[in-house]
C-alpha cells in the first residue's frame, strides 16, 4: 500500500529531471541591477539567437558558488559586480582566459586584462564618492561636505553611514582608496576619526546611499552612479567627488573554467563589451562609465576626466594578503575604536 | 510481509535491469534514453565493464531467492536484513569511491561515473524495504512492517539530504589554517573565541554575536508564544466578534516575502519615519536610529513568528477536552483556577513547542537583522559575511553554524525536560457536552489587550505595503500609479497571450515548486510525528533530534551544502528544480513534525488500540483514524511549507539557477537596487496568491470534528 506513494514519488523525481533538461545554450550570472541583466540578455539574444537564462547574485555569492562547483560549474559567464572578487576567481584558475580582442577599449580595461592573464575584461568603472541628504543638512544646519578630510570633523558626529569592508566590496574599496591616497598610517587616523562619525557599518555597499536618500542617515559613502540614479528618481540628494582625488572599481566579466558553451560565452564577452551592447544601459538607469569608448553615456553621470583619480593598484591591493592585513587592522584601529553610535 | 518483500524484490531487480542507473541528459521522461549508452541500465554498465554495479545488482537477486526458496520465516527474514544491509552498503561505497573524475583510492584505477538517476533510486530503495521488512520479520517494531518501513525510509532521507551535506560543511570546521589538513588545536580556541561571546554590551560595547543571537532568541520564543497564545485563546475561548478577520491578521506575517516587514517599519519608525516624523512633530520627541538594533530586530521577528506559534497552538488549544475543564469546575474550582490548574499545564506540549520553533526561527533568521540589524549583530548574518564577505572564512561559518546547533540543541533538551513524561492525552474518543469553559473576564481582558493592539499593528503595516506598491516613489512622490504591477505582472494579447511582465517566470517557478514541495514536507514530517509519538524503537531521542537540525541551521549554510554535495557524483543534483524542492522539504520538515508531536500527543492511545483491536493494521489506523483528527496539524504543515517555500530566501541564493529562479531572489535584487515600489508590487501579488492558496486548502482539508458542535461555554 506505501507502494502508491512512492510511485508518485517516482513519477514527480522522473518529471522534476525532465524539466531540468540541458539544452544549448548559455547560463550567466549576473552581478549587476535585475534590470541591467535582463536587458543585456534580451538584446543579446536578438543579437545572436543564442537563448539566455541569466540570474542576479552578489559578487560574494558568486564567488562562494564558482568555489563550491570548482570542477563542475553549472554557470558558463559570470557578468558584472566589482573587479575584486573577478581577480581572486582568475588567481584560483576559477574563470579562464577567452583571447577576445580588448584593443578597442579603454586603457583601465585592458589593464584588467592584462593584469588576470586574459581571464577578466574590464566591463565599467564606478567612482567612489559620498553622497547627503540636503533636507536633513539644512534641519541640522551643517556645512556640505567638500572632502574626505570634511568627514572626520566632529560636527558629523552620528551622522555618516559607510558599509562595513569585511562585507562589503564598495568599503574595502574605500579603505584601500584612503590608504593609497594619505599612506596607510594616516588613512588609519583618518578612518578611525571618521569611524567617531559614523552611526552604522552597513553590511552592503549600497545600502549607506540608500539610507541618505530616504533620510536615515545624513552623509553616505559609496559609489557615485548608485548615487546618480537615487538623485534621479527624485531624492533630495546631493552627490559629492572628494577634493582630495577618489578611487574606483573596475566591473569585469569572467568565463568560468570547465564551461561546456565556451563558444557561445565568448560571444556574450564580445558583446558585453561592444558599444552596442554597452549603450542601452542608460534606459534602465545605470550611469557607471562603459568600457568602450563608443557607448553612449548620460551628461549628468560622473566621468573621468573632472574628477581627480588616484592611479588604484590593482594587483595589490586585490592580494589575499594585503586585503587580510588591511581588514584586521580595521577592526583594530577603525571598529574596535568604537564609533558615536546613537541609539 | 513475505509478499511485500517479493514485490519490493522484483521491483528493485526491474530497476537494476530496466531502468537507467545514471543521470540521463535530458531526463527520465524525455524517453531519449533507450538506445543511448548514457542511458544504459545498472545491469547493462556491468556487462560494460563497471563491474562495481554488480554487488547492489547480485543482493537483490539473493534476497528474492532466499524469499522464494526459503521455507523457515525466520531464516528467510534474516536473509532478506543480510542481502539488503549488503547490497546498501555496496551501493553506498561505490558512490562515495568512484566519482565523476576518478576513483578516491589509487587501487580502483582509472574507474569513473556520472550521477546516480532513476535506476540506482529504485534499486537503493527496494534494498532499503527489504532490509526494513526482513528486520519487521525478526519481531522488531511490534512486527509491524510498516513502522520499520517508515522508519528506515526516513532515517535514509534524514542521512542523504540533511547529515550528507552538513558534513561537508562541518568538516571545515577543523580545517587547519593554511591547508595543513584538519584537527582539534584551532577549533576550540575559535568556538570560545572572546569576540564571538563579549558580554561588552552590558558595558557600553558591542556584545558577541553569539550572546546577541541568544538574548534575542530567548525574547522573540517568549514573546511570540504568548502572543500565539493570547490569539489562539481569543479563538477557542472567547465570543470574539471579528474572529475571521482576527485570522487573516495573524496569517498575514508569514505569507510576507523576506524584506517587506523590515521596509515597512522603517518607513514607519526610522529617523525619517512617518511615525517617527509624528511624535517629532507632535511631542518634540527627538528622531532616533532606535529601530537599527536589537528593538527593530525584534518587533520584526514577532511580527513574523507570531502566526507561527499561533498556528501550533491553536490546534492544541482547541484540542483540550471540555471534560476536564468541567470536571474542574464541578469540583466547584472558578474559571481561573480551571485555566491555571487544568487547561494551561494541558497545553504545556503546545507552550514547548511554539517556543522552541520560535526560538530556533529567531535563531536562524536572516532577512530582519540583514535589514534592521545596524550595528546588532547575530550568528546568522555573521556566518552568512564569512562565506560571500570580502575575506571568505568557511572555518569561520562552521564553527559559528555549530554554536547556532549547540544552542538548539540546548533549548530542545531544556524543552524535553520541562514536559517531562507526563500524558497530555485529551482526545479519547469518549463523548463530552463540546462546551470549552471560557475564560474568566480578567484573562479575557489580558487576552484582549494584548493581542488586539497588535493585530492592528500588523493591520496599519499592510495597509502601508499594499499602499507603497501603488505609489511612484514610496516615502515621497505618493501619486497613484500602476506602473509597478505593468512592470512586473504585464500580459499582451498578441498572436495570443504572452506574459511579457518581468516577473512571471520566476512567479510561475516558484509556485511550481512550493506547490510539489508542500505536499511532501507534509508527509515527511507527519510520518515522522507519528513515529515519534506512537512508536517505539531504539535510538528516538536522537531521530527526533537529527529531524529539528536542519531547521536550526542557518539557510545559508544550507545552501552552502547542498552545492558542496550535489554539485558531484554520486547524487549531482545542481541546477534543478529537484534540488529547490529537497531543500523545502528538509528545511521545513520540523515545522510538520513539531506540530504532528503536538496534535498526536492530545490523542488517546485507546483510538489507535481500538482500531488495531477491530482488525486494522497501523497504516489503517494512521489512515482512518489518526490522519482525519489532524486536520489542522496537516493544514499548518502544508500551508507553512507551501508559504516557507515561497518567502524564504537564505537558503535558495545559492540554489537558484538560471533556469529555475526564484521569486525572493527577485525581490531581493529589486530591493538592492532601491526598487521598492516593483519589490513590494510583487510581495503584494504573492501574498494575495498565498492567501487564496491557504483559504483553498482549509476549505479542502476543513476543520476535524472532534464533537458535536465546539461552543463556548455562556
Amino acid at each position: 500500500m506505501t507502494n502508491k506513494l512512492f510511485i508518485s514519488a517516482l513519477a514527480l523525481s522522473a518529471a522534476m529531471s525532465a524539466s531540468a533538461a540541458m539544452a544549448e545554450d548559455l547560463n550567466v550570472v549576473c552581478s549587476n541591477e535585475q534590470t541591467w541583466c535582463d536587458l543585456m540578455a534580451q538584446n543579446f539574444e536578438a543579437a545572436t539567437g543564442i537563448d539566455v537564462a541569466i540570474v542576479r547574485k552578489s559578487t560574494g555569492e558568486v564567488l562562494a558558488q564558482l568555489r563550491a562547483e570548482k570542477g563542475n560549474p553549472k554557470v558558463d559567464v559570470w557578468w558584472g559586480g566589482t573587479g575584486d572578487p573577478h581577480i581572486i576567481a582568475a588567481n584560483e584558475g576559477l574563470t579562464q582566459a577567452t583571447g577576445v580582442d580588448v584593443s578597442g577599449l579603454l586603457g583601465w580595461a585592458q589593464n584588467m586584462t592584462n593584469m588576470t592573464g586574459g581571464k577578466a575584461v574590464g566591463v565599467h568603472v564606478g567612482l567612489l564618492g559620498f553622497i547627503y541628504n540636503t533636507e536633513v543638512l539644512a534641519e541640522k544646519n551643517l556645512p556640505a561636505p567638500a572632502c574626505w578630510r570634511d568627514l572626520a570633523k566632529p560636527d558629523y558626529k552620528g551622522e555618516i553611514q559607510v558599509a562595513n569592508p569585511n562585507s562589503s566590496g564598495t568599503a574595502y574599496t574605500e579603505l584601500a582608496t584612503l590608504v593609497q591616497l594619505f599612506g596607510e598610517d594616516e588613512a588609519f587616523k583618518l578612518l578611525a576619526e571618521i569611524g567617531a562619525n559614523v552611526n552604522q557599518y552597513t553590511k552592503s555597499g549600497s545600502a549607506p546611499g540608500k539610507a541618505t536618500a530616504r533620510g536615515e542617515t545624513t552623509i553616505g559613502i559609496g559609489f557615485m552612479h548608485d548615487m546618480v540614479k537615487l538623485k534621479k528618481d527624485g531624492f533630495p540628494v546631493e552627490i559629492v567627488a572628494p577634493c582630495e582625488g577618489t578611487g574606483y572599481e573596475l566591473g569585469a566579466v569572467s568565463v568560468v573554467e570547465g564551461t561546456p558553451h565556451l563558444e557561445a560565452a565568448k560571444k556574450w564577452v564580445e558583446y558585453v563589451i561592444s558599444a552596442e551592447g554597452q549603450s542601452p544601459g542608460l534606459e534602465v538607469g545605470v550611469y557607471n562609465i562603459p568600457s568602450n569608448p563608443g557607448a553612449a553615456t548620460d551628461p549628468e553621470a560622473p566621468d573621468m576626466a573632472s574628477i581627480k583619480l588616484i592611479d588604484y593598484d590593482f594587483a595589490t591591493y586585490g592580494a589575499s594578503e594585503t586585503r587580510e592585513r588591511l581588514l584586521a587592522r580595521w577592526e583594530k584601529d577603525v571598529k574596535g575604536a568604537g564609533g558615536a553610535i546613537e541609539e | 510481509m513475505t509478499r511485500t518483500a517479493r514485490l519490493w524484490g522484483l521491483l528493485g531487480v526491474a530497476g537494476f535491469v530496466l531502468l537507467p542507473w545514471y543521470m540521463v541528459p535530458g531526463g527520465v521522461l524525455s524517453l531519449g534514453w533507450p538506445g543511448d549508452p548514457a542511458g544504459a541500465s545498472g545491469l547493462v554498465a556491468v556487462l560494460g565493464g563497471r563491474v562495481w554495479l554488480a554487488g547492489p545488482g547480485l543482493a537483490l537477486l539473493a534476497a528474492l531467492a532466499a524469499g522464494f526458496l526459503l521455507r523457515d520465516p525466520q531464516a528467510r527474514a534474516k536473509a532478506w536484513v543480510i542481502c539488503g544491509v549488503a547490497g546498501l552498503v555496496l551501493l553506498v561505497a561505490q558512490g562515495l569511491l568512484i566519482l565523476g573524475d576518478g576513483p578516491r583510492l589509487a587501487a580502483l584505477g582509472t574507474a569513473a561515473q556520472p550521477g546516480m538517476g532513476l535506476g540506482a533510486f529504485v534499486t537503493a530503495l527496494a534494498l532499503l524495504f527489504i532490509t526494513t521488512t526482513g528486520i519487521s520479520a525478526r519481531g522488531r517494531g511490534r512486527g509491524d512492517a510498516f513502522v520499520t518501513g517508515l522508519v528506515g525510509l526516513i532515517v535514509a532521507l534524514v542521512g542523504v539530504f540533511v547529515f550528507y551535506p552538513m558534513a561537508f560543511v562541518l568538516i571545515r570546521a577543523f580545517e587547519l589554517k593554511g591547508g595543513a589538513g584538519f584537527g582539534l588545536s584551532e577549533f576550540l580556541p575559535r568556538f570560545f573565541a572572546a569576540e564571538t561571546w563579549s558580554l561588552a554590551c552590558l558595558a557600553g560595547g558591542w556584545c558577541g554575536p553569539a550572546v546577541n543571537s541568544l538574548a534575542l532568541a530567548l525574547a522573540t520564543g517568549l514573546g511570540t508564544t504568548t502572543l500565539g497564545l493570547a490569539f489562539a485563546l481569543i479563538f477557542t475561548r472567547t465570543d470574539f466578534v471579528a474572529k475571521k478577520l482576527l485570522r487573516v491578521l495573524t496569517i498575514l506575517p508569514i505569507i510576507t516575502p523576506p524584506f517587506v516587514i523590515g521596509l515597512a517599519l522603517i518607513l514607519l519608525f526610522g529617523r525619517a519615519g512617518t511615525m517617527t516624523e509624528f511624535l517629532h512633530w507632535a511631542f518634540g520627541m527627538e528622531k532616533t536610529r532606535w529601530i537599527y538594533g536589537f528593538g527593530g530586530v525584534w518587533l520584526a521577528q514577532m511580527l513574523s513568528f507570531t502566526p507561527i506559534a499561533f498556528l501550533v497552538l491553536i490546534g492544541v488549544v482547541e484540542g483540550i477536552s471540555p471534560s476536564m475543564e468541567e470536571a474542574s469546575q464541578t469540583l466547584d474550582a472558578d474559571r481561573w483556577q480551571t485555566f491555571r490548574r487544568v487547561s494551561l499545564p494541558l497545553m504545556r506540549p503546545g507552550l514547548a513547542n511554539a517556543f522552541l520553533l520560535g526560538f530556533i526561527e529567531s535563531l536562524a533568521d536572516f532577512g530582519n537583522p540583514l535589514v534592521l540589524g545596524g550595528n546588532f549583530n547575530v550568528l546568522s548574518t555573521e556566518i552568512y559575511f564569512a562565506i560571500v564577505g570580502t575575506v571568505a572564512d568557511p572555518a569561520k561559518a562552521a564553527i559559528l553554524s555549530m554554536i547556532l546547533l549547540a544552542m538548539t540543541l540546548g533549548a530542545f533538551l531544556v524543552q524535553r525536560r520541562w514536559l517531562g513524561r507526563k500524558s497530555y492525552a485529551t482526545v479519547t474518543g469518549k463523548a463530552d457536552n463540546g462546551q470549552h469553559a471560557s475564560l474568566n473576564p480578567g484573562l479575557k481582558w489580558a487576552c484582549y489587550a494584548t493581542a488586539l493592539p497588535w493585530a492592528a499593528f500588523t493591520l496599519v503595516l499592510y495597509a502601508l505595503i499594499v499602499f507603497g506598491s501603488f505609489v511612484k516613489l514610496w516615502g515621497y512622490n505618493h501619486s497613484f500609479t500602476l506602473a509597478h504591477y505593468k512592470q512586473a505582472f504585464a500580459i499582451t494579447f498578441r498572436n495570443g497571450l504572452h506574459f511579457t511582465g518581468a516577473a512571471w517566470d520566476s512567479y510561475f517557478s516558484t509556485l511550481t515548486i512550493a506547490a510539489i514541495s508542500a505536499p511532501l514536507t507534509a508527509m515527511v514530517g507527519l510520518a515522522t510525528a507519528y513515529l515519534l509519538v506512537r512508536q517505539k524503537f531504539a535510538g528516538k531521542d536522537a531521530f527526533e533530534f537529527s529531524t529539528m537540525l536542519s531547521f536550526a541551521i542557518p539557510g545559508t549554510v544550507i545552501g552552502v551544502a547542498y552545492v558542496m554535495a550535489f554539485n558531484f557524483p554520486p547524487i549531482e543534483l545542481t541546477g534543478t528544480a529537484i534540488i529547490l524542492i529537497l531543500v523545502f522539504v528538509f528545511r521545513n520538515m520540523p515545522v510538520g513534525v513539531r506540530g504532528g508531536i503536538a496534535a498526536m500527543s492530545q490523542l488517546d492511545k485507546s483510538l489507535d488500540e481500538a482500531s488495531i483491536m477491530l482488525g486494522a493494521n497501523s497504516f489503517t489506523t494512521l489512515r482512518r483514524v489518526i490522519l482525519p483528527l489532524l486536520g489542522p496539524a496537516i493544514l499548518a504543515a502544508i500551508t507553512y511549507s507551501f508559504v516557507r517555500a515561497i518567502t524564504s530566501v537564505s537558503a535558495v541564493i545559492f540554489l537558484v539557477s538560471a533556469r529555475h529562479n526564484m521569486a525572493t531572489s527577485f525581490i531581493v535584487g529589486r530591493v538592492e537596487n532601491n526598487e521598492f515600489g516593483i519589490a513590494i508590487a510583487y510581495s503584494t501579488v504573492l501574498i494575495v496568491t498565498m492567501l487564496a492558496a491557504i483559504l483553498a486548502l482549509q476549505a479542502v482539508i476543513g476543520r476535524r470534528r472532534l464533537r458535536r458542535s465546539d461552543r463556548v461555554a455562556a
